[in-house]
């Protein structure tokens, strides 16, 4: 089967707000690993006040950003970007890290006490216990669908699941979505949310052929993926899960 | 007249760093400046109040090591004694231990009168070293995203710092990034602000690059850029509210920076003009050339100082030092953040002759322990122009695959995690008479600089 042809769309939400912790290797991955199938991944930035319409991409990312930028976005989130939980009720792939994991949620409760509404993707909601907690911060590793995610998590927020969603992976060691729970991330029909940057994707390769296989199979309906050469992914892998 | 709770903390503070010597624990400014500052909190202020020409410190977060020893080098050339925390140790603790160690038993400045204390400040330290040292003149060289998990974010250090100059008296002199829109905001409202900015439109990169940290204003607008340098560094203006950047008084012209192993620029001082030639080479260089010639003037020492100081002196401690090993030319360029990274790069790049490379990431606490900061550099410019590449340190197989998604060569890359091993490999793979170029992160530059200087025979660092 030639994949030559074939085209995918990721819309990048707010890329120069939600920019922090590297995030944009989760697009340079997701591009190279399209490429070496010969799936053309077009991808668009979407801005405060751009619209989004639920059926203009295969996959929708949005990164974390420091306190201000996500202040920013978030009230632009409800006001133009409000056909999200249409598109991911569609199936629309759908990857939130950090916080743009908190503000997928259905709000955040921010260190000064003044809640953020969510895009309210994931039945979920994140509560800063205030200016003096404990951030939690560090290499984390969890055990996900048989095989394990790793990176690095560093969050004032603590994040916790209502019953519209599920966790994405279950913490090996770290803190996870609240330090306390052993969930890290949630998951809703094709949507992800995540802790983890590092960035997430390059060095969790089953997570990222994930994403594509789910927006191949609901484009095209195959989401079979051509193998690759994933040594120094592999390798990369376990030094992540192995950090401490 | 010291007290004795003075002499006893430096008493402390000197056993503890002959005994951190002794036991092979590096150069001991740690410990000996935390035992002192234990027996006595006050030692920095009762000590730093000695010296007869007063302080000037340097914070920001790239600049600060190369930018102190530039201006410790002009307080020399101007008759002055510089005390200074030379190796980069700039927490209370290694100002503490730079003051303990330089005074006699007796708490005693040798010529106290011509002292002049330089010291380079963490960004998050300031707050508790400034009052401490009194400072005549405070440079800030700029401010980029670094050790987030450390630091916090970029607006928590602005805001620490806008606090800790309005507590200080008026009579302190600011030395400020007039291109840099963060570092340039602290001079708001206040008088005796010297600003240093590069003013060459030859050097204009197009767009700020991937790793800034101010594309917004306070105010909440896009910053617009008619020119940009590096980063966010750049000729910035905000539509929204007017704030632009200040006119320098300290300025670069007519910058070239040839093939990176120093650089030539006219350096305009309120409309005196003079062409130099540094020793050291990079546009970030140039930055830091401008922040010394901005600290001097305020410190008021005389420009003939200042030029011999800039054209004669090296490289500070792993900013671009080199190492003569087995015929090779080994040249160590300290690479912490996206933003010193790219800097780093775009100049080691600038010398066509390069073909072997060593990378070196740790993940230690002074390091940071968060690597991910390396997908925020941009390696993509270096893609294809390095024939073989050794990847080391704690986190060498993560740094391998960020290069291999910059596209450079699998084929390239060597993963060979051991420092120790690395190095004699990357000096392996690197043809006689030509030039090695190292880019380690800040512990592992401390452990690669120990390696050359044992086969170089240069001294320890803590000399």
């Amino acid at each position: 089967m030639s994949d030559t042809t074939r085209i995918l769309r990721l819309g990048h939400l707010y890329p120069s707000q939600m920019n922090i912790y590297g995030d944009r290797g989760n697009i340079v991955c997701l591009q190279r690993r399209c490429r070496l199938r010969g799936i053309e991944l077009e991808v668009t930035g979407l801005k405060v006040g751009d619209v989004l319409r639920p059926d203009d991409f295969d996959l929708l990312f949005i990164g974390g950003a420091q306190d201000r930028e996500q202040t920013l976005v978030c009230s632009d989130l409800a006001a133009t970007k409000g056909a999200l939980r249409e598109a991911i009720d569609d199936g629309v792939v759908f990857l939130g890290v950090c916080g743009g994991y908190q503000l997928s949620g259905r709000f955040y409760r921010g260190a000064d006490g003044v809640e953020m509404r969510g895009a309210g993707v994931f039945d979920l909601y994140t509560l800063h216990p205030g200016p003096h907690a404990r951030r939690l911060i560090g290499n984390l590793a969890a055990d996900w669908e048989g095989g394990s995610l790793a990176g690095f998590e560093n969050h004032g927020g603590r994040t916790y699941l209502g019953s519209g969603c599920e966790p994405l992976a279950r913490v090996l060691r770290g803190h996870g979505n609240d330090g306390d729970s052993g969930f890290e991330g949630a998951q809703y029909k094709n949507a992800f949310g995540s802790y983890l940057h590092g960035p997430i994707l390059p060095k969790n390769p089953a997570f990222a052929d994930r994403l594509l296989s789910l927006a191949m199979e609901r484009r095209y309906g195959s989401g079979a993926l051509s193998p690759l050469d994933d040594s120094l992914e592999q390798l990369a892998h376990a030094s992540a899960l192995k950090a401490r | 007249m010291a007290t004795p709770r003075t002499l006893a903390s430096i008493w402390a503070a000197k056993t503890a760093a002959a005994a951190s010597r002794a036991l092979r624990r590096g150069g001991g400014t740690a410990a000996s400046g935390l035992v002192g500052l234990w027996l006595n909190p006050g030692l920095i202020h009762d000590l730093a109040a000695q010296l007869g020409e007063g302080c000037v410190v340097v914070t920001g977060t790239n600049g600060k090591t190369t930018t102190s020893l530039l201006i410790s080098e002009t307080a020399r050339a101007a008759g002055l004694l510089p005390l200074a925390n030379s190796s980069g140790s700039n927490l209370t603790r290694g100002i503490a231990s730079a003051l303990a160690m330089a005074v006699d038993a007796d708490g005693g400045l040798d010529d106290a009168g011509r002292g002049l204390g330089v010291f380079e400040v963490d960004e998050a330290t300031l707050t508790q070293a400034l009052p401490e040292l009194n400072p005549r003149v405070a440079v800030f060289t700029n401010l980029f995203r670094d050790q987030l998990d450390r630091y916090g974010e970029v607006d928590t250090v602005v805001a620490r710092w806008r606090d800790v100059i309005a507590n200080a008296p008026p009579e302190l002199r600011l030395v400020l990034n007039a291109d840099d829109p963060n570092v340039a905001s602290l001079g708001k409202d206040r008088d005796g602000v010297t600003y240093f900015g590069v003013e060459d439109r030859n050097l204009d990169a197009g767009a700020p690059e991937h790793a800034s940290d101010a594309l917004f204003c306070r105010c909440g607008g896009r910053l617009e850029y008619a020119v940009a340098f590096y980063g966010h560094v750049g000729h910035w203006s905000c539509p929204s509210c007017g704030r632009i950047r200040p006119k320098p008084n300290i300025a670069a012209r007519l910058i070239k920076l040839g093939d990176g192993h120093s650089a030539r620029f006219q350096l305009e001082s309120h409309g005196e003009k003079s062409t130099l030639q540094l020793g050291i080479g990079g546009l970030y260089n140039v930055y830091n050339a401008l922040a010394a010639a901005a600290a001097a003037e305020a410190l008021g020492l005389p420009r003939t100082a200042l030029e011999s100081s800039l054209t004669s002196t090296g490289a500070a401690f792993g900013r671009q030092e080199a190492f003569e090993v087995d015929g090779r030319r080994v040249e160590v360029y300290l690479g912490k953040n996206p933003a010193g990274l790219n800097q780093v790069l775009s100049t080691l790049l600038l010398d066509e002759a390069r073909r072997t490379a060593l990378i070196v990431l740790n993940d230690d606490i002074a390091d940071g322990r968060d690597i991910s900061w390396i997908w925020d550099a941009d390696f993509e410019i270096a893609a294809g122009r390095l024939e073989h590449v050794i990847v080391s340190g704690t986190r060498a197989a993560e740094m391998a695959l960020r290069l291999k998604y910059a596209e450079w060569y699998e084929s390239t890359l060597e993963v060979v995690p051991d420092i120790s091993a690395a190095l004699a490999s990357a000096l392996g793979a690197t043809p006689d008479g030509e030039c090695l170029a190292v880019i380690p992160t800040y512990t592992a530059m401390l452990t690669v600089r120990e390696l050359l200087a044992a086969r170089a025979g240069k001294e320890p660092f803590w000399r």
